[in-house]
């Protein structure tokens, strides 16, 4: 295989000193290739969660390396490590996080905004993320008068518009209904699938984790068990 | 993010909170209001100083008395002053001071014309009239002061007394015009008044002259709100005055103008003042006389201008509260942000501006009010109150201490906003999303 578009190489996080210290990630040791789809399962408290946050370079481990694309993150600094994360990753979380006030093209404009892309352009690939995701009627609406489905769309657009490479989605249907759940499940595994997106799934939902091609079981901060399937 | 999306963010983002944005642009507006109005009053005030200045246009004439010695003179020592034979009782011409002033004598003008600098001397003929009367109309005490070249008067009516005519003319001030007798002001002019005045051998007499123009009255107008003559009648006067007092005793002067040339800087006006110190006489300007007025009133504007800005510090802890809560309330929002690649700059920029905004929008507002209610009350005040200063705005504006106001609330502004900020832009975008 290429390079893996994530190598994490004994990877440890710890939060705290002294007699306060708590080891959230033990060790970690395992490669992602580009257009996998991952789930990362475990109880609350297991290190799902920190993981998620070093994989996405929020947070950085205590020790051990995490390259992307081959280069290792900890050499990224200051504005070459914010254009990673803008034109890299895809955010899609189980609470939203969309500004409730603004309206939805707003709310999927942000990422662009930040990247400090034309205001017409902007406009023009969020419309056309909205599109993707048959939300553009609602484009006009403000994101907190929407269901929790089309909530849920409109953060998965707003994790598109970049292009990204990866999408982390921290529960991505934690907060709906079993049908709403599917649909975006069904959203999310598609672009995965179509686009060649890589969709790196944090959840303890079994039935979400069964669709994807490989799960990997975190306890206690260690991987327990890593399972590569060939997708159905 | 591009600096004009920053800008723009943070303008639509102020007003997200409207209720509690709108309570800090009033705290803001209170200060920038206060500091806009008192700044108003100062600029008001010294603009018509300066007015009164040009309007004397004797910008190149500066008056010179005998410093006097540092025991004899005005406070200068405890006790009773020594009597000085030489002294003559001055005042009640022009702006001189009063009381006791030892006098000029002509060697001392001569003296005067050959210090470096000076053009042209003229001793200050001081005269002190009885009383001044149209017709068989009611006579009425009066002042009288001279023109020095160079300096105009503000005319209601007619023309100024002519300086080189042989005719004995002068100016009535406005005030006059009714008293004397006359229906106004038009109707003064070619009429001939009469002015008594007695000798030193306590003789009245009576001297006639024309009334050429109408005077309109200003705090620094020549002939300090009396009559103004031209110089024919200054000297018939001044001959009147002196019968009997013998001939050398004659030409003792409390004062003179010097002129210099008008091109002078402000550093050779002091230097020539040095060179007449030196020579034993103090020379005073009439910005200087002024500039002493100038000073309290820039002094009082300076007091009041201090209220204002204690007023806009409290303003400011109102910023600083608004955006601690926007920062806490928005944390997800910007942990949001930070993750999606938006840098702790561009965070700390967003947040800052926020608040160089609701400071533009306090001061922008307080400033524009300020500036209505200014101007209405000054020309309200300049009808009722202040009629007798005619020219007077109290409450005037420019546009670069406006400015100035504004630019100064944004950076009270801006600093207050930092603190906020700073807890924005360290903010840690795991800890900001971490689920409740």
């Amino acid at each position: 295989m290429n390079t893996p578009i994530i190598r994490v190489t004994d990877v440890h996080k710890s939060y705290g000193r002294g007699p306060n210290r708590f080891d959230a990630l033990k060790g970690v040791t395992f490669d992602i290739n580009e257009g996998e789809s991952i789930a990362i399962i475990g109880k609350s408290g297991s290190g799902k969660s920190t993981l998620m946050h070093v994989l996405a370079l929020l947070d950085a481990p205590t020790s051990g390396t995490v390259e992307l694309e081959g280069v290792d993150t900890s050499t990224l600094k200051g504005k070459n490590l914010n254009r990673a994360r803008n034109k890299t990753f895809g955010f899609v979380f189980q609470q939203f996080f969309l500004t409730a006030n603004a309206s939805v093209l707003e709310n999927v404009m942000l990422p662009m905004k930040i990247a400090g892309i034309r205001r017409s352009e902007r406009k023009l690939r969020a419309l056309a993320a909205l599109e993707q995701l048959e939300m553009v009627d609602k484009a006009k609406n403000k994101a907190i008068n929407l269901s929790g489905g089309q909530k849920q769309r409109s953060v998965i657009a707003r994790a598109l518009v970049n292009n990204p490479r990866i999408i982390f989605a921290d529960e991505p249907t934690g907060n709906l209904d079993t049908v709403t759940g599917a649909v975006v499940e069904d959203i999310l595994f598609n672009l995965n699938r179509e686009h060649g997106i890589t969709l790196i799934v944090v959840t303890h939902d079994e039935e979400l984790a069964a669709r994807c091609d490989r799960r990997m079981y975190i306890r206690d901060g260690l991987l327990v068990t890593d399972t590569t399937e060939v997708a159905a | 993010m591009k600096t004009l999306d920053l800008i723009s963010s943070a303008a639509s983002n102020t007003f997200r909170s409207k209720t509690r944005t709108i309570l800090t642009v009033l705290a803001i507006f209170v200060g920038a209001f206060t500091l806009t109005i008192t700044n108003g009053l100062g600029t008001g005030i010294n603009r018509y100083i300066d007015d009164t200045v040009t309007s004397i246009g004797a910008e190149d004439v500066m008056t010179v008395t005998v410093t006097p010695d540092a025991d004899s003179g005005f406070g200068g020592g405890s006790g009773p002053t020594e009597y000085d034979p030489a002294a003559v009782a001055g005042g009640g011409f022009g702006p001189g001071e009063g009381g006791t002033v030892v006098a000029l004598t002509p060697d001392d003008l001569d003296t005067l014309a050959t210090i470096d600098g000076v053009l042209d001397v003229e001793a200050t003929k001081s005269i002190s009239p009885d009383w001044v009367q149209y017709g068989d109309g009611t006579q009425y005490v009066t002042s009288i002061g001279g023109l020095v070249s160079g300096q105009t008067v503000q005319l209601a009516a007619g023309a100024a007394p002519a300086t080189d005519a042989s005719r004995l003319e002068l100016n009535l001030p406005v005030s006059y015009v009714e008293p004397l007798g006359f229906a106004d002001a038009d109707a003064a002019i070619g009429e001939t008044i009469t002015i008594a005045i007695t000798d030193a051998e306590r003789t009245q007499h009576l001297v006639e002259a024309t009334v050429v123009g109408v005077a309109e009255e200003s705090i620094a107008a020549p002939g300090a709100g009396g009559l103004v003559v031209n110089a024919a009648l200054t000297d018939s006067l001044y001959e009147t005055q002196n019968i009997g007092i013998p001939t050398d005793q004659q030409e003792r002067y409390a004062q003179a103008s010097i002129r210099f040339d008008p091109s002078t800087s402000s550093e050779e006006i002091t230097a020539l003042k040095e060179r007449l110190s030196n020579a034993g006489f103090t020379g005073t300007t009439v910005a200087d006389q002024l500039g002493t007025v100038k000073t309290v009133i820039d002094a009082i504007v300076l007091v009041l201008n201090a209220f204002a800005v204690i007023a806009l510090l409290a303003a400011s802890f109102g910023i600083v509260n608004t955006l601690f809560m926007s920062v806490q309330e928005r944390t997800r929002e910007i942990g949001l942000m930070k993750a999606m690649g938006m840098g702790s700059g561009k965070v700390f920029g967003l947040f800052s501006l926020e608040a160089v905004f609701i400071g533009f929008l306090g001061s922008a507002i307080g400033v524009g009010i300020g500036m209505i209610v200014g101007t209405s009350i000054s020309s309200l005040l300049s009808g009722a109150i202040l009629a007798d200063l005619p020219g007077l705005t109290l409450i005037a504006f420019d546009p670069l201490s406006i400015s100035v106001i504004i630019l100064v609330v944004m950076a009270i502004a801006f600093l207050a906003g930092t603190l906020p900020a700073a807890r924005a832009a360290r903010a840690d975008p795991v800890e900001s999303l971490r689920y409740e």
